[in-house]
């Protein structure tokens, strides 16, 4: 069991973070250049009308004033309107979320049975070719930058062959699964980039396992092979796994913005991508805090799956 | 791949003490990937250094009666949709990246070890403190903390190696806090103390020369990483602007006629990012940085 401090201490130390996220991105939006009356109205605008627009908005205002009327709006779910368009910034970023989401799930349903598996295969196998050639397939999709990767996976099974569409969105009257094939060939990249990654940590993770005095005690003791592997070494060989999984989400999402503008997925990343290039504020402070929330809370899940199977794990959580 | 996560804390403080040795005999004996990745590195340094006096073509030449020709004879690699030659411009294509890239790799990394010195050093309230803004850094994802920082300051060669930079320096305070919280507990570094050395000196001339393969580790992999990131940008118009002959902005221009049929620009340029970024890794590999499944 998880005791309730360990649980209160994890969310407390999650909002101070995303606290402090918010008062980091509030500050560097008072570094963008231009003032925004003079964003929203354009180069030609009256230089009346743009001080009585700064003036309605507030923007007139000492930075701690307007950070306070920013923060105790926000924490009530109100994150203001966007300066390009005029309309609640609320729906479109959850708008943005499903779609991000989507796609997050797809690479997810690629990437662990892929990721995983290649690890225990790699790790049960060390030393041999098949491991050897498991771990550079791994290095080298993961150095390929996710853009590069993406477009030649484009060029190849959308161009020449076909067999996928070159572009992210589905029809809007499509179903589930035609939804889901059209984010097979954007997911892919990721999935290549990160399957690496967590091959290598299962591998470890395996051969420690494979090593270690409870796996002597099963062979010893005479237990069935396959039933050694799967009840005493995959079961203490995944912790670091489930581990890396939750922390690769930050990668995810920054992968999220270069694939959503490849494919043109009007997702979280495309979100903040254009919010920041109009200097569109009040949507980048959301969108940047979404990202912020959804990293701190899948690392804070991360650990507590972790505490949930490894009892030693919890007094390291709870320091 | 990871940018943002080094989890759990990570092990090469504890393999960085052979690293040296490794690197030399790698030399010595000629290990493989770190003789290719250099050769390949040497290639494209070579390139953007001498590579106007023997390219076929004037690289920044508009030629408007052959845009966007298929590779050829004339055009090995082709023209781009301005006429200019494809394999021209590749060859010139990586000065700017080799540039940047190493210059945003040094600031990261001395950034960043000189803030996981004084945090690894000093325990309590300054670590406590110091540790929890790092994790507020790092929960910014990282394309977003540049995007964000490139926009605000304006694209330009500086500011890409400063927003590299400054995304780097938690992730090296990270693994070289680890590094140093190992040695502080060594006799030398009380030994240093009774002997009346201060804090500073301790720092930095007793417990700095003894986690420089950490660091030196650190080093060859971010640099695989800027080059990775710095393509990134430039494919995102954030980084290295027009009319520089760089990879990232000629893949950004050719994306758009993919669909006519026109993959030469992409290809080639995007072939040229990759053995770039492999050079790197290359080397890294070598010298044990993915050792550990870590990196």
């Amino acid at each position: 069991m998880v005791s309730g401090r360990i649980l209160s201490t994890r969310v407390g130390t999650l909002l101070l973070t995303l606290w402090l996220v918010s008062i980091l991105v509030f500050f560097a939006g008072q570094v963008l250049p231009g003032d925004v009356g003079r964003v929203m109205l354009g180069p030609f605008a009256d230089a009346q009308a743009v001080a009585e627009l700064n003036r309605r908005l507030g923007a007139d205002q000492p930075v701690l004033v307007q950070y306070w009327r920013w923060f105790s709006k926000a924490v009530t779910g109100d994150f203001g309107t966007s300066l390009s368009t005029g309309a609640p910034v609320a729906p479109f970023v959850l708008e943005s979320l499903k779609r991000s989401a989507a796609l997050a799930g797809i690479i997810l349903v690629f990437l662990v049975p892929l990721g995983v598996g290649a690890g225990v295969v790699a790790g049960l196998n060390a030393g041999r070719v098949i491991d050897r050639l498991i771990v550079m397939a791994g290095v080298s999709f993961g150095i390929v930058p996710d853009f590069v990767s993406g477009l030649m996976l484009l060029i190849v099974f959308g161009l020449w062959l076909n067999w996928f569409p070159i572009s992210g969105v589905a029809p809007d009257d499509a179903g589930f699964w035609t939804n889901g094939y059209y984010l097979i060939l954007p997911a892919l990249p990721l999935v290549l980039n990160l399957a690496g990654y967590i091959a290598r940590m299962t591998r470890a993770g395996v051969i420690e396992a494979m090593a270690a005095d409870y796996t002597r005690t099963a062979v010893l003791k005479g237990l069935d092979r396959r039933e050694i592997i799967f009840r005493h070494v995959l079961r203490n060989a995944l912790t670091p796994t489930i581990a890396v999984l939750a922390t690769q989400t930050g990668y995810l999402l920054g992968g999220l913005v270069v694939i959503e503008a490849l494919f043109g997925i009007q997702g979280l990343g495309n979100l903040v991508l254009n919010a920041a290039k109009a200097r569109d504020f009040p949507m980048l402070e959301a969108g940047v805090l979404v990202m912020a929330a959804i990293f701190v809370l899948s690392a804070a899940t991360g650990d507590l799956v972790l505490a949930l199977l490894d009892p030693r794990q919890r007094r390291r959580t709870s320091s | 791949m990871t940018d943002l996560a080094e989890f759990p804390v990570s092990p090469r403080a504890a393999i960085g003490l052979s690293a040296l040795r490794r690197i030399r005999s790698a030399f010595s004996g000629l290990a493989p990937s770190v003789v290719v990745g250099s050769l390949l590195l040497l290639f494209w340094i070579t390139c953007a250094l001498f590579g106007n006096l023997f390219v076929p073509y004037d690289p920044y030449a508009e030629d408007f009666l052959a845009m966007l020709t298929p590779p050829d004879a004339l055009h090995r690699f082709g023209t781009d949709q301005l006429g200019r030659d494809v394999l021209s411009r590749i060859v010139v294509g990586s000065r700017d990246i080799l540039v940047v890239a190493p210059l945003a790799t040094l600031a990261g990394v001395a950034a960043g070890s000189i803030i996981g010195l004084v945090l690894g050093y000093f325990d309590g309230l300054v670590d406590a403190i110091g540790a929890r803004l790092l994790d507020t850094l790092m929960a910014f994802p990282f394309i977003v903390l540049v995007t964000m920082t490139l926009v605000a300051i304006g694209p330009s060669k500086l500011t890409v190696v400063l927003v590299i930079g400054i995304a780097y320096a938690p992730l090296v305070a990270r693994t070289v806090r680890a590094a140093v919280r190992e040695q502080k507990q060594r006799d030398y570094v009380s030994a240093a103390r009774l002997g009346g050395e201060g804090s500073l000196a301790i720092m930095f001339l007793e417990i700095l020369p003894n986690i420089r393969e950490t660091i030196l580790i650190e080093l060859i992999t971010r640099l695989g990483y800027a080059f990775f990131s710095i393509a990134t940008l430039s494919f995102l118009g954030l980084g290295i602007q027009p009319p520089s002959a760089d990879w990232g902005l000629a893949v950004a221009d050719g994306y758009g006629f993919l669909t006519g049929g026109k993959w030469w620009v992409v290809v080639f340029n995007s072939g040229a990012i990759v053995s770039l970024v492999m050079a790197a890794n290359l080397i890294a590999q070598g010298i044990g940085a993915f050792e550990n499944g870590d990196g």
